[in-house]
């Protein structure tokens, strides 16, 4: 499996998990272990910034697993300008999950400000990882404004439904010259292989972890879920079904000379 | 610039990878509907042969998935046969010892006047040699300033300019570029390019993204067919470029050509190979297979036959009634023409015949309004 880089780090694992929703601090750091994941995302609003000991922070840190700060709670571009510099400051780290929703109910991602903090952000030196629509054009434009990663979504977030926008992903995945991350929706292990065998970079996810039965086990099981399907990606998938075989006549070539 | 990517795609390993294909390479392509370039390697190896009436099938279902059953339509102008290149299989080679002809403002509006009489032509194409000095972008810019009133959309094919340049002819109209890059193989490269600009193999193949950065709106693409013997492995390279082109510039519109030599009858340059209708046919389909949405051309260098099947199977651009001499609508209807055109029939007769197809012939398809609207923002 070949080794994922985003603004110059090479990560070995290509899954990256949310904080949210454990029942515990424990809990989730059991978690982040024994998925190996290397990038971890934490809502800074969830942290008590002034305070070095915070408890949820100590139980992320750790000198594999690069931190990466989200801007969850902000509405438009200047509070996620804000909000970045107030992040950087505390969490010593210049990488930035962009999350820009408005909307409190389904939380979806506001193309408008996201675009235009990104601007703003690369400019101040961010590497910047926009949450995003999976919406080509978007992933494009995102692209061009120095994004180090686009982090399309699959579905709704928290709805464990999986790839619903899977014709988009392909897509933004053809298109892309930078990681595509395929962000919220990703339910069970199998849609994050999906993701992968598409030719994702990467998979993030949270709830899927964070609320199974046995969030330990399901970290797991979504490790070897992202390799596997890495791994049949890099080495080309065979033919699901085979409807091609030789015609017998040829109406439509006949015409041609031998 | 594609040039540093073509460092890294080794010209003997694509051929050897290409002849390798086998039968379960070329069904896991057909089998996909997303192909990358090593299922198109697969499409047009040997190996694909067998499935020529199944790729035909699916080349169809694709098109008119995408483009219905329209066939654009264009005529080429060639305003210049002055040329201070000296590629070996060309008529307008330097020492080529041919009356040269440079079209005054005056002459290039007789020819568009004389164009619009054969046909609704609204998509013309301004070809000249190179020779900046004598004809450069002054001249073009002046060809096309003058062609705006009486076509919707202009493109070039011209020797390749700089970013600027494709920017500023932008502004006098243009509104797209075709430029061969005859072949991608490196080391044969100047065995038929030996002098002139032409022979700065880099320079032409980063032609393509300084048309990207300019943001030139439909780039045109092609390899000689006749140049090198292993045709698969330049078409190959030109399917890299073309992914490449559209990650990078992905606001700009491709079209594909494979232009066909055949052999010399007086003479001259004999191609060192060539391509049967039947393979033709193959890299069409292969090419639709691989892209759903590419334009691809067919001159008249082509045949009535093979021009009207395919119009049917994967072609979705075609010339009508070409000239390829300078001035060859209304000026100087002998002088001497770049390559033999084998289709002569008028444009009447193929919008005929195209119609007889179920096909639509589509003449106009952009407006000279957007043109301007886009230089009013600028």
């Amino acid at each position: 499996m070949s080794k994922l880089v985003i603004a110059g780090r090479e990560f070995n694992s290509r899954l990256f998990l949310g904080t949210g929703k454990f029942d515990s601090n424990a809990l989730m750091e059991a978690s982040i272990k024994a998925s190996c994941t290397e990038m971890v995302t934490v809502a800074m609003k969830r942290i008590e910034l002034e305070d070095k000991n915070d408890d949820m922070l100590k139980h992320i840190v750790s000198q594999n697993i690069q931190l990466l700060p989200n801007t969850s709670g902000v509405r438009d571009a200047e509070e996620a300008v804000f909000a970045a510099q107030m992040a950087r400051e505390a969490f010593g780290t210049n990488w930035l999950k962009l999350e820009i929703h408005p909307d409190p109910r389904y939380l979806l991602p506001d193309s408008v400000e996201t675009l235009k903090a990104t601007e703003k952000l690369v400019k101040l030196g961010f590497v910047v990882l926009p949450y995003c629509q999976a919406d080509p054009t978007l992933c494009k434009r995102l692209e061009e404004a120095g994004a180090a990663t686009v982090m399309p979504l699959g579905a709704p977030i928290g709805t464990n439904k999986g790839l619903q926008t899977r014709d988009f992903l392909r897509i933004i995945i053809e298109q892309a010259n930078i990681p595509v991350v395929v962000d919220a929706g990703i339910g069970a292990p199998s849609h994050a292989a999906e993701a992968m065998e598409m030719g994702a970079s990467a998979c993030l996810v949270n709830t899927a972890i964070a609320v199974a039965g046995d969030p330990v086990a399901m970290a797991v099981a979504f490790k070897q879920a992202v390799e596997a399907g890495r791994m049949a990606y890099e080495a080309g998938l065979g033919t699901q079904a085979d409807n091609f075989v030789a015609e017998a006549s040829s109406p439509l070539t006949s015409f041609l000379n031998d | 610039m594609f040039s540093d990517e073509l460092l890294k795609i080794d010209w003997d390993e694509t051929t050897a990878k290409i002849a390798a294909k086998t039968d379960a390479d070329v069904r896991r392509a057909l089998s996909k509907e997303h192909c990358d370039v090593e299922d198109f390697m697969a499409l047009i190896s040997p190996a694909a042969t067998p499935y020529l009436e199944t790729m035909a099938r699916l080349s169809k279902k694709y098109t008119e998935e995408r483009f219905g059953k329209t066939i654009s339509m264009f005529i080429p102008l060639y305003i210049t046969n002055s040329c201070t290149n000296s590629c070996v299989y060309c008529g307008f080679h330097i020492s080529n010892p041919m009356a040269r002809t440079i079209l005054t403002p005056e002459q290039c509006e007789d020819e568009y006047k004389a164009i619009k009489k054969l046909g609704p032509f609204e998509n013309l194409l301004i070809v000249t040699g190179e020779n900046p000095a004598k004809a450069g972008v002054p001249y073009i810019a002046k060809a096309l300033d003058i062609a705006k009133k009486y076509f919707s959309n202009l493109k070039i094919e011209v020797m390749p300019l700089s970013t600027e340049e494709y920017a500023e002819l932008t502004k006098h109209g243009m509104n797209g570029v075709i430029c061969f890059q005859e072949t991608y193989n490196r080391a044969n490269y100047n065995i038929y390019h030996p002098k002139g600009m032409k022979s700065k193999f880099e320079w032409r193949c980063n032609g393509f993204d300084r048309m990207g950065q300019a943001g030139v709106h439909s780039i045109g693409m092609g390899v000689l067919i006749g140049l090198e013997k292993e045709w698969r492995t330049d078409i190959t390279m030109m399917a890299y470029h073309l992914r490449y082109l559209q990650k990078h510039y992905w606001k700009t519109k491709y079209s594909v050509n494979f232009p066909r030599m055949r052999p010399a009858e007086n003479g001259g340059f004999q191609p060192n190979c060539i391509m049967s209708d039947k393979e033709l046919a193959q890299v069409t389909f292969a090419m639709r297979i691989f892209d759903h949405d590419v334009d691809i051309s067919y001159s008249t260098r082509e045949p009535a036959f093979i021009r009207d099947n395919m119009a049917c199977l994967g072609v979705t651009t075609m010339s009508a009634e070409s000239k390829t001499e300078p001035g060859g609508y209304y000026t100087y209807p002998e002088a001497l023409e770049q390559f033999h055109v084998n289709d002569d029939r008028t444009a009447v007769e193929i919008n005929a015949r195209l119609k007889e197809l179920g096909r639509e012939p589509v003449w106009k398809d952009w407006d000279s309004s957007f043109d301007e609207l886009k230089l009013q923002k600028d």
